[in-house]
């Protein structure tokens, strides 16, 4: 492989650094970063995760704030992805000092000192996905770096070992965003089995579809989040979905007892109904994450997914995980919703473990995690 | 829109929809749309549950509200589409329309937010919470169906969905 690297000191390098650039475009954020870590030269891939150090982490919203690159908010359009992507992928190697003119194409030949570049290749929009692996796959070609595809699953799994490369083997994550829920057990990097997940709606949606209805906007997550802090979370018993059987998820009859219960009493007051609801859903995700971890003998468990940062949910999760014994990980939000710095930590151990990915390897909306 | 036909119906509760929805499969074909209309917990993906496994889906059906378009294989592959997320039917073309429509039964929700670039040959469903005293499961179900293919399908259709039927 040719690549420009740094190497340690000393007669025979163990160890490589490698600088990758990663690109996340799998939904509604646009996000670019740089991330570097050591992986072992000739030798085997280990099993612990690697230690990964983040040099930047652009995220669209943040960018977005700056009335320089126009206040453009991505939707759900590939074209406002078009529009971030190479003001965010500039300041992510701004960011990390690594900045040259024009991302390279000034004709001055001048590139970034980046070792390769990567992207989430899936699961998510297709249109979306299409422009971060586009671009990551033009950028690899006009610097001269290998191309690295990465599963957005395998990412948010990833932003644990960015947080706590050391935390206990196996491990058990509660991934919920807006787009999915499920609890993987990962046995070491690249190692995982889907324990359970949703049979309907994702925790995230169920989320967004309540405050829709009660007419409290756009995203509903830390809308119900801000006003449960006013109301009582046992004003009104909702139902706990498939609380009782097994590691699956259904969220979708909850949100219908919500609906029902507006409907029975308008009397009811959006604080207690916000409250009511988030705590039936945090009992149901902190019951079953717990009891994946006892059935599947976890050493720890872990958050993850822009659900995760929901204070509700932190607190109940670190407080069951104590009660428990089990070392655990509440990741910070930055790690938690959609990010490239998780991206690139994946893409890292990617790299190692098997390699560049081939350019003809396109974005598939509906890739699957590997599983043992 | 052209010639149009209506068929309605009730249902108990979310395994009723289910029900209907997969009588309502053995009438369909390549290239088949249904534009699924109703408030949120209305049944929409329930009714794109039944509609699947009853086409042979064995995968879970899971809300398409996120990803907008899920794909299921099936002895008629399913197009599962949630565009509620769309604001602009131009922002369909991310979607690449044309080729989702011509293999399969495509079942799209808030497709009325989309309208203008589906088919006019087409079957509306309107799910409804039952404005009565009935238990708060049991939904109205309102079936259109628009355009000389879907038309040629009412006698048969109504004859299968007759353990549900109710007067429009």
């Amino acid at each position: 492989m040719d690549m420009t690297t740094t190497t340690d000191a000393g007669p025979t390098p163990s160890t490589i650094t490698t600088t990758i650039l990663a690109i996340e475009t799998s939904c509604d954020e646009t996000s670019a970063a740089v991330v570097r870590a050591e992986r072992p030269v000739g030798g085997p891939v280990t099993g612990a995760p690697p230690r990964i150090e983040v040099l930047s982490n652009v995220v669209s919203s943040q960018v977005a704030r700056h009335a320089e690159f126009g206040g453009v908010v991505p939707e759900v359009a590939s074209r406002a992805h078009l529009e971030m992507l190479e003001p965010v992928v500039g300041q992510a190697l701004a960011d990390a000092g690594l900045a040259v003119t024009g991302l390279g194409f000034d004709g001055t030949g001048r590139r970034p000192a980046v070792d390769a570049v990567a992207a989430t290749r899936g699961p998510g929009l297709i249109g979306a996905l299409l422009v971060g692996v586009s671009s990551a796959k033009a950028l690899s070609l006009a610097w001269d770096v290998p191309y690295v595809g990465v599963n957005h699953m395998e990412g948010h799994l990833f932003a644990t070992f960015l947080e706590r490369p050391d935390i206990g083997l196996p491990l058990v994550v509660l991934l919920v965003s807006g787009g999915h829920t499920m609890i993987v057990k990962v046995d070491e990097p690249g190692r995982y089995r889907i324990l359970g997940s949703t049979v309907d709606d994702a925790a995230g949606e169920a989320f967004d579809k309540v405050a829709r209805y009660l007419g409290l906007g756009y995203p509903g997550g830390p809308i119900i989040d801000a006003l449960s802090a006013d109301g009582d979370p046992a004003a009104i018993r909702f139902p706990r979905g498939m609380l009782d059987d097994g590691l699956d998820f259904s969220f979708s009859g909850m949100k219908t007892a919500v609906i029902n219960y507006v409907r029975r009493h308008p009397e009811a007051t959006n604080p207690d109904l916000a409250a009511s609801f988030q705590e039936a859903v945090v009992d149901v995700l902190v019951t079953k994450v717990l009891r994946a971890a006892k059935r599947h003998r976890a050493a720890a468990v872990a958050l993850g997914g822009g659900v995760a940062a929901n204070s509700r949910l932190r607190q109940r999760f670190a407080q069951a995980a104590a009660e428990a014994g089990l070392d655990h990980l509440v990741p910070s939000r930055a790690y938690c919703t959609d990010n490239a710095a998780m991206i690139g930590a994946a893409a890292h151990w990617r790299l190692a473990h098997d390699g560049a990915t081939g350019l003809d390897a396109g974005a598939d909306p509906s890739l699957r995690l590997a599983t043992t | 829109m052209e010639q149009s036909a209506w068929l309605c119906a009730e249902t108990d509760d979310a395994e009723g929809t289910r029900a209907l929805a997969g009588a309502v499969a053995p009438h369909l074909g390549h290239g088949d749309v249904l534009v699924l209309t109703g408030d949120l917990g209305a049944g929409k993906t329930c009714f794109t549950q039944g509609l699947g496994a009853a086409l042979g889906v064995t995968e879970r059906i899971t809300s398409p509200t996120f990803t907008i378009v899920s794909e299921y294989e099936a002895r008629l592959p399913l197009h599962h589409l949630d565009v509620y997320r769309i604001d602009d039917p131009d922002d369909t073309l991310d979607l690449d329309l044309p080729e989702l429509l011509e293999a399969g039964v495509t079942v799209v929700e808030w497709g009325e937010r989309i309208d203008a670039v589906l088919p006019a040959s087409r079957a509306t469903v309107e799910l409804r919470f039952d404005d009565g005293d009935r238990h708060p499961d049991s939904r109205q179900v309102r079936i259109g169906l628009h355009g000389p293919s879907w038309l040629a399908r009412q006698a048969a259709l109504a004859r299968d969905l007759e353990p549900w039927a109710v007067p429009c």
